[in-house]
């Protein structure tokens, strides 16, 4: 793992949490922005009905480590898969991407192969998140 | 963790933050308050049912919520559960439609039929309720943001199939106010949208007074981090807010609150929750007789659908989930509600399929043909618990609505985001609990298993229907009158520009083939778009 320890970073990490979508179930997002901010992150959290272009866009104007969706609503797969060349052109690809939510075991490797590190299906406890996130953050 | 039983010297406290005794006695259902607001069945303050023989007469309407797909698809899925015994449609609609988009909207992409059926024009709802008898089977429409203009094409379309509206019974959500706190399906801001639900509720009083035009819902914010009393406390704070929008216009209290319906969660402790109903059913009579003055009787009911509870369901062990929802169809029908929604148990991964659709129906048909909850009224009634909890969470529910009035009441709550920032804080903590197993979970924190992936039947996502659907919008916008489209848009606009009613200009509008976006669009430029308060 060559992630940084916390003490050798320079500043907490900072994590963009994305709904993407039409998707209104925010309640996850929000418990996971609480979760990540109570150990030690900055979280911006974007709101609902985000589109793909504003996520990448949000992303390198916040200059986040972390770019985190939390889908609810099935359309994870085409979202990530417009996401993914947008996040490459905005230079992201060395950010670490995370996806949280309603998410099929049988979706994961597409998911992973679209560059999402990590993956937290529903039933995820919220010290695996924050700690894969503080391990695997560039 | 440990499966373990939790030690029984530990203190109890429920969700609503009563403690719980190990024992009660007629002293205890005295000092809560006795029975002064017990009542008879079918008599104010109806603690113990809104009619005096409740199943007795009638069982429960059973609603499956159902939707998927075109109205095609969506149809032969209704069709196959009143078939099934279903007595009711309860109708879900993609997220486009929800936000009030069209099905080619570039923001439509992905989602279009994916979570509900996909709806543009009155095309769309004349094939979604072919064969469907309107006076036999009573629909719910599940929307909000767009409430009105689905109504709207509700009542065209029974017109159309010669229905009278005058007689027409159904239900829309159209609770927007709770958008802003979970679900999320927002498209106006907050003061335009209690004007539309306003609008809607006025309209209905005169043209379809049979109809219900709201379900009040507790339910999504319960999901969204609040505790049971909150639930019902938030829910009737909204319920007044349209009140008072309605009685602002002129129209009295007893020729509207009657058609005002409620929707409430239903996961939790048993005894909580049937205290619950029953102390929110006496505390919404209280409120409507004392604050409003109503005289009939019906305006005073609280009627509800209760069933459902997402938040009760677990991704682990999906077939507990079927256990679940039977005590939940349990806990519904001690409670009095009168129509039930079960989730079903494999909601957690997909669109439910037929059999899951099936086993929840067969759920509630055994309890009120085997297992007796339709043969007496308020069973659980003279209980010593269930009288005192059912006391103390009245007094709950009025303290916190007391506070929602002393900080100004719930749209100003609601606008600043102050509500949302607390049920969100709940919920953090809520999870903490399940993470610690201090709040537990079956499968999830206590008696897991190592399993693969479950044998659930995912459903399939039918990306030819949405080309279908897409290609069904631009036949329609080939074949309406165009000038009349044009002139119904402009009659939407300055309508909501001179602060009438807009459901008139609505209703002319679907009739001429007007597409849910395009009143939308026309909407929004005259109310503009929510900008969400993001707090924490």
């Amino acid at each position: 793992m060559n992630a940084k320890t916390a003490t050798a970073r320079a500043r907490p990490i900072r994590v963009v949490l994305a709904k993407p979508g039409l998707d209104g179930h925010d309640q996850g997002a929000k418990v996971v922005a609480r979760a990540l901010m109570a150990a030690g992150c900055e979280v911006i959290y974007t709101g609902l009905r985000q589109t793909p272009e504003a996520v990448a866009r949000v992303a390198l104007e916040e200059d986040a480590d972390v770019i985190a969706l939390s889908s609810m609503a099935g359309s994870h797969l085409a979202f990530c898969r417009r996401l993914k060349p947008l996040l490459e052109q905005a230079g992201l690809q060395d950010k670490l991407w995370v996806i949280g939510g309603n998410l099929p075991q049988r979706d994961h490797d597409a998911l992973r192969a679209l560059g999402f590190k990590g993956i937290f299906a529903t039933g995820a406890r919220l010290d695996d998140i924050t700690g894969f996130i503080e391990g695997n953050a560039p | 963790m440990s499966d373990r039983p939790r030690p029984e010297a530990a203190p109890l406290i429920n969700e609503s933050g009563i403690t719980i005794q190990p024992l009660y006695t007629e002293a205890d259902v005295a000092a809560s308050g006795g029975v002064a607001m017990l009542g008879k069945p079918g008599e104010y303050p109806f603690t113990r049912g809104i009619h005096p023989l409740m199943y007795r007469q009638q069982p429960w309407t059973m609603r499956q919520y159902t939707g998927f797909g075109n109205a095609a698809d969506t149809n032969a899925r209704f069709k196959y559960l009143i078939a099934t015994g279903q007595t009711g449609l309860n109708v879900a609609f993609d997220l486009p439609t929800q936000c009030g988009l069209d099905s080619d909207d570039p923001l439509a992409d992905g989602e279009v039929g994916r979570v509900g059926m996909a709806i543009d024009t009155l095309r769309d709802f004349e094939i979604a309720f072919e064969g469907i008898d309107l006076d036999r089977i009573t629909v719910s429409l599940t929307i909000n943001g767009a409430a009105a203009i689905l109504i709207a094409m509700y009542l065209a379309m029974a017109e159309r199939r010669g229905f009278d509206v005058k007689g027409l019974r159904g239900t829309a959500q159209n609770d927007l106010l709770k958008e802003f706190i979970g679900r999320g399906t927002w498209i106006f801001p907050v003061e335009p949208s209690l004007k539309l639900v306003g609008d809607t509720i006025e309209y209905c009083a005169t043209h379809a007074p049979k109809y219900s035009p709201v379900s009040v819902c507790g339910y999504h914010i319960r999901e969204s981090g609040a505790n049971p009393v909150q639930e019902m406390a938030y829910a009737f704070c909204i319920a007044r807010a349209y009140a008072d929008e309605v009685l602002k216009r002129g129209v009295p209290i007893d020729e509207f609150a009657g058609r005002l319906s409620f929707n409430f969660n239903i996961y939790g402790n048993l005894f909580e929750q049937v205290a619950k109903f029953r102390a929110g059913r006496a505390l919404w009579a209280k409120i409507v007789h004392d604050q409003y003055g109503a005289q009939k009787p019906g305006s005073m009911w609280m009627r509800m659908i209760a069933g459902g509870g997402g938040s009760g369901l677990t991704f682990e062990q999906p077939e507990l989930n079927i256990v679940r929802g039977a005590y939940y169809a349990l806990i519904s029908a001690l409670s009095g509600a009168q129509t039930m929604a079960l989730c079903c148990y494999d909601e957690a991964y997909t669109i439910p399929s037929e059999y899951a659709q099936r086993l929840s129906l067969r759920t509630m048909q055994l309890l009120i043909e085997e297992i007796g909850l339709c043969d007496t009224v308020d069973p659980l009634g003279g209980s010593y618990y269930i009288e005192t909890l059912t006391n103390q969470l009245r007094s709950e529910m009025e303290r916190i609505i007391a506070d929602v009035d002393a900080r100004g009441g719930i749209v100003g709550l609601i606008a600043s985001g102050s509500i949302q920032a607390q049920v969100s804080a709940q919920a953090y903590q809520h999870q903490l609990d399940i993470d610690a197993g201090r709040f537990r979970k079956v499968g999830v924190n206590c008696y897991r298993i190592d399993e693969d992936d479950p044998q659930v039947e995912f459903h399939p996502y039918d990306e030819a229907g949405t080309r279908a659907q897409v290609a069904r919008l631009a036949e329609v916008r080939s074949e309406r009158d165009a000038a009349a489209v044009a002139g119904a848009l402009d009659a939407v606009r300055r309508d909501a520009a001179a602060g009438a009613n807009v459901m008139p200009a609505i209703v002319a509008a679907v009739t001429a083939y007007a597409s849910v976006g395009e009143i939308t669009a026309a909407l929004t430029q005259v109310y503009g778009r929510y900008r969400e308060p993001v707090r924490f």
